[in-house]
């Protein structure tokens, strides 16, 4: 292993979260973005298939995480515990955050056909959703948008990372005029 | 028509029941699955119909979001009963609205799926010293100095505007003193007409109006006597009731 790489499992070993790429080129800053990408390829495929942790793409970052195949052993042994669940009504108005992004309050009471201030409030919380901007318009409200905690629970790379809305089965319709034939 | 909800038949309540639908959307969508109708051609009467007996079972009728959407539907409904040309391009549907709506919160539903079976994905790998997230803790202490204390009252004083103050005197109705007279007036005419009710002084004040009116209401009220104007804009005319209509 080249010092390098070794440098980058030392610091993501040592980190309890995703380090992003600017975090992880700080480290060694001469080396340079493509050495540092080349030295986590090299980190990913020397854990490859022969640990018990591996490292993965998160959150727009990198970070161990164990196999999956252990979840219930470690758990029952109580090392490690699963996040609390969210609420259908807390993924909804995530969903509808992701997808907006930056929205305000009140088109996610709109879409959601219910208020969900109390809902966003929690999600601003526990750190998933946060304000981004101010928007135009009456009172400039504020507009929130997904954090990289967001990205965390759901271990997800990017935003990309989530379906593309042509992919789902309900595909929305824009509300264009029926052509009717003559 | 079957309903479509389970309920058990201690008829529980509120609170669990509507805990089963995330709102007047969600509750729509059940129905129509239920009913497994065609979702851009909504057989809006049948829905509207049904989606009203549910909350109406179920209680939903407290909870404003479902009384808005039944609102909603029933103007629907009564739009698409409006009588309409044929070949008239300027008709909208009056459901397409409300067909968006549904259909945009069923691709949110369709992504709630994927986004919970990410989350329960993702909760079987553990990154290092992983804790749960602590309870929410309690405010820290506040620290206050009494002289920043002092000239944030002084701030907040100064930007008190000077007080207007208007002198409110009360001008009591004199309701009785006017159904005294009015039931007098009663016994002496079978009818008689406004300005013999307020006394037919020309100098009637505005409270001497308002004692006369409500006198009045609260009589026919009592069934005393009747109120009618025979034509609009028309003097209102003051009857006796007969013994009949008294009792």
């Amino acid at each position: 292993m080249q010092p390098l790489t070794k440098l980058l499992e030392a610091a993501l070993f040592a980190a309890s979260r995703p380090l992003t790429l600017e975090e992880l080129i700080s480290l060694e800053p001469e080396a340079g973005e493509s050495a540092i990408r080349a030295a986590l390829e090299e980190v990913r495929s020397s854990y490859g298939d022969a640990h018990g942790v591996e490292l993965v793409e998160i959150a727009e970052g990198w970070q161990f995480l164990t196999r999956r195949e252990y979840a219930e052993t470690i758990e029952r042994a109580q090392f490690a515990l699963r996040p609390r669940r969210l609420s259908p009504a807390a993924l909804e108005t995530l969903a509808i955050i992701a997808y907006r992004q930056p929205v305000g309050r009140l088109e996610v009471d709109e879409i959601r056909g219910v208020d969900s201030g109390a809902v966003m409030d929690k999600l601003v919380e526990r750190g998933l959703i946060e304000v981004v901007t101010r928007g135009e318009g009456l009172g400039r409200p504020l507009l929130y948008g997904t954090t990289p905690s967001f990205l965390e629970i759901l271990g997800l790379k990017d935003l990309e990372d989530l379906p593309r809305l042509e992919e789902l089965s309900v595909a929305l319709r824009r509300p264009t005029p029926v052509d009717e034939p003559e | 028509m079957t309903t479509p909800i389970t309920r058990d038949a201690g008829g529980g309540g509120f609170v669990v029941e509507l805990e089963k639908f995330s709102g007047p959307l969600d509750l729509l969508l059940h129905l129509i699955r239920e009913d497994e109708v065609d979702i851009t051609d909504l057989p809006i009467a049948k829905i509207a119909d049904q989606f009203l007996s549910v909350i109406n079972e179920l209680g939903l009728n407290q909870a404003a979001d479902y009384l808005e959407m039944a609102a909603r539907l029933l103007r629907i409904k009564a739009q698409m009963l409006l009588p309409r040309r044929l070949g008239d391009d300027e008709w909208e549907d009056p459901r397409a609205e409300l067909v968006r709506r549904l259909l945009e919160y069923q691709q949110i539903r369709e992504l709630v799926d994927w986004l919970g079976r990410a989350a329960e994905h993702k909760a079987e790998r553990f990154g290092r010293g992983y804790e749960a997230p602590p309870a929410d803790a309690p405010p820290a202490p506040l620290q206050i100095d009494l002289n920043d204390l002092l000239s944030a009252a002084e701030r907040v004083i100064s930007l008190i505007p000077e007080p207007m103050l208007h002198r409110v005197v009360p001008r009591p109705l004199d309701v009785e003193g006017a159904t005294a007279r009015i039931q007098v007036l009663l016994e002496q005419h079978e009818t008689f007409g406004w300005s013999d009710a307020v006394g037919g002084d020309p100098q009637a004040t505005l409270v001497d109006v308002l004692s006369t009116f409500i006198a009045l209401l609260e009589l026919a009220k009592r069934s005393a006597l009747t109120l009618s104007q025979p034509e609009p804009f028309g003097p209102m005319v003051i009857k006796r009731a007969t013994a009949h209509e008294a009792a």
